[in-house]
């Protein structure tokens, strides 16, 4: 076990130095003078100063050099600093709390809602509440998300004034559930179906017709047995979804106009602010990461068959 | 928004058991398949949207044309954000352009980007997926730490950082940017397909018979493996159109003098409150578009792919 976790998180390395480098040269190469968007459009900068801001940000050194600055800093924990001479780490310190209430909301809705429909649909198979789920899975996906999100901000807030419009006035969960909702989207439709796959594979399963030999009742089957071990996939699928969830934030955050990371990067993609979405973006690798590492270790609670070494 | 895109778990999951259940989907359906698919309303009716708005994008001026003005750059300022009149059925646009020829003519960029994007995806994942699961060690150990650094970061923040460093956003470079991220699902698809495939008995067979690697992988591997990629093309169109209006809506798509519904709704986001047509319209047409796609891909996937019936 100990190895195991040891060897998952020394694979991480590699990838997390190709994504941070991925996204380093991405922002190096965005066009524009770094010195003169820190300046303003309309600013003369003399040369004196512009070789003082170029000595401080390193930005004189050739690229790599650039990076390797960068990487040492991350190590020590140090996300940089951006355009606004606030550190990287302040600015992620002050949104992360909004993306986090979102994101966890938003995985409960998933799980809570894609569970329950693709379990429902499964003991149901081949009658109306499966092709009800089948058939409506399939509508959800074929809306983009983020015109289900302007639409339910129109008709829920500006017209029916049941939730908040925007912004995080009104506080956790209010402010929350709406882009939470439309967020879920994304990933109720998958998570339904493939639970629904999953329990109807297992149903069949000789441990079930063992379980139900022993004389234990339907219910006590159908959940310890069968729910049980069909979550493994799903487990998995929930933890590849958070990147397409913290993706989705950049557009729901935008729509809602909530202050958290995803909002943040798309600010500062628009500045050419390139440590700020360094930052974040690394901030956001890193999570995924660890979280599909904690996904993996789950395996072996949900189903004991899997033995990890 | 790309959910679509997503790893197509069943698939993936049952596909990387290397199981004797694999080399099912791998023969070609039986030459019934087809005209007994055409029988089926879940197949004919997306397949007709498909064709109709194909049509609509190789000539959209004889649509266009259908209620006498066809023409989406004849425009007037007196008209800006007027209501549906006679001879213009979806009303006008705030530059007081038809909306009705505007929102056909949107389709030409939509369906562009979708089908090259794809197309582009499709090659590098039959490529890069048939060396990884055919040769296995180092190639294998490469290809696949690649598709970690991909899959390790949300696409939208990559999408936006790479856009973002292009000058020019045309129908090309933002098909190249949705590709550069989209190959990783269908490449994972390709690789446990080979992975299966190459163990089978006539690749043993033909290996003993003499054949050398090239020709096994392209007259027995990849013909015999293709299928499961193969039949998520059309899911990955519908996906990929989903992804290119959302970063056209956040603004660093396509931008304004092209006609593409991304480009519509961007531009709907401040007038919607007076002319609601303005984003009911194109996000109609964007719906429905993507949803014609999925439903003809899940049900071709049901299909071609016994394991997942």
């Amino acid at each position: 076990m100990a190895s195991y976790v040891l060897r998952r998180v020394l694979l991480m390395v590699p990838v997390l130095l190709g994504t941070t480098f991925v996204i380093y040269a991405a922002v190096y190469a965005l066009p524009g003078d770094p010195v003169q968007a820190l300046a303003g459009p309309d600013h003369v900068v003399t040369p004196a100063t512009a070789a003082a801001i170029k000595e401080h940000y390193h930005l004189g050194d050739p690229f790599l050099v650039q990076y390797w600055h960068y990487l040492t800093g991350l190590l020590h924990g140090d996300f940089g600093i951006d355009l606004n001479n606030t550190p990287v780490s302040a600015v992620i310190a002050g949104s992360w709390p909004v993306t986090v209430k979102l994101a966890v909301m938003t995985w409960i809705i998933e799980a809570v809602v894609g569970v329950g429909l693709g379990y429902l649909a499964a003991l149901r198979a081949g009658r109306f509440a499966d092709l009800a789920v089948l058939s409506g899975s399939s509508l959800v996906l074929g809306v983009p998300y983020f015109i289900t999100a302007y639409v339910a901000q129109i008709v829920l807030g500006v017209k029916l004034h049941w939730f908040p419009v925007s912004g995080t006035d009104d506080g956790w969960p209010l402010s929350y559930l709406v882009p939470a909702l439309c967020l879920a989207l994304l990933g109720v439709p998958e998570i339904a179906r493939l639970t629904r796959a999953s329990v109807l594979e297992n149903l069949g399963a000789d441990f079930v017709d063992t379980a139900t030999a022993k004389g234990l009742s339907r219910s006590r089957v159908l959940v310890r047995h069968v729910l049980r071990t069909s979550l493994v996939p799903v487990v998995s699928m929930l933890g590849t979804n958070l990147g397409y969830l913290l993706s989705g934030t950049i557009l729901i955050e935008g729509i809602f106009n909530l202050p958290g990371l995803g909002f943040q990067v798309f600010q500062s993609v628009q500045q050419h602010d390139g440590p700020t979405v360094v930052g974040i973006s690394t901030l956001l690798v890193l999570v995924f990461l660890l979280v599909n590492l904690v996904v993996d270790l789950l395996y072996g609670v949900l189903d004991p068959r899997i033995r990890l070494d | 928004m790309t959910s679509a895109l997503q790893p197509t778990t069943p698939a993936a999951s049952a596909a990387g058991d290397a199981g004797p259940a694999t080399p099912a989907p791998a023969r070609p359906a039986e030459p019934g398949t087809f005209s007994r698919l055409m029988r089926r309303p879940r197949f004919f009716l997306p397949l007709a949207m498909v064709v109709l708005l194909c049509a609509m994008a190789a000539v959209p001026s004889a649509f266009a044309g259908w209620f006498g003005h066809g023409d989406p750059h004849q425009c007037s300022l007196e008209h800006s954000g007027q209501g549906p009149t006679s001879g213009h059925p979806f009303g006008f646009d705030v530059q007081g352009c038809d909306l009705y020829s505007n929102v056909v003519h949107g389709a030409r960029d939509s369906l562009s980007i979708g089908l090259l994007t794809t197309a582009l995806t499709l090659v590098v994942a039959v490529v890069l997926g048939s060396l990884a699961g055919f040769f296995g060690s180092v190639t294998d150990m490469a290809i696949s730490r690649l598709m970690d650094v991909f899959f390790g970061f949300p696409m939208l923040v990559g999408m936006i950082v790479v856009l973002e460093t292009f000058s020019v956003h045309s129908i090309l470079s933002v098909s190249l940017v949705l590709a550069l991220f989209s190959w990783p699902v269908l490449t994972r698809i390709m690789r446990s397909s080979v992975l299966a495939t190459r163990g089978l008995d006539y690749v043993t067979a033909a290996r003993e018979l003499g054949a050398g690697p090239l020709r096994i992988l392209l007259r027995h591997v990849i013909p015999n493996a293709i299928m499961p990629v193969a039949v998520l093309t059309s899911i990955t169109i519908g996906g990929v159109i989903t992804a290119e209006a959302s970063l056209t809506f956040i603004g660093v798509g396509l931008t304004a003098p092209s006609i593409s519904w991304g480009v519509q709704l961007n531009s709907a986001q401040q007038y919607f409150t007076v002319h609601p047509g303005l984003l009911v319209f194109p996000a109609l047409f964007l719906s429905l578009a993507v949803l014609s796609f999925v439903l003809l891909g899940d049900c071709l996937r049901d299909a071609f792919d016994p394991r997942l019936r």
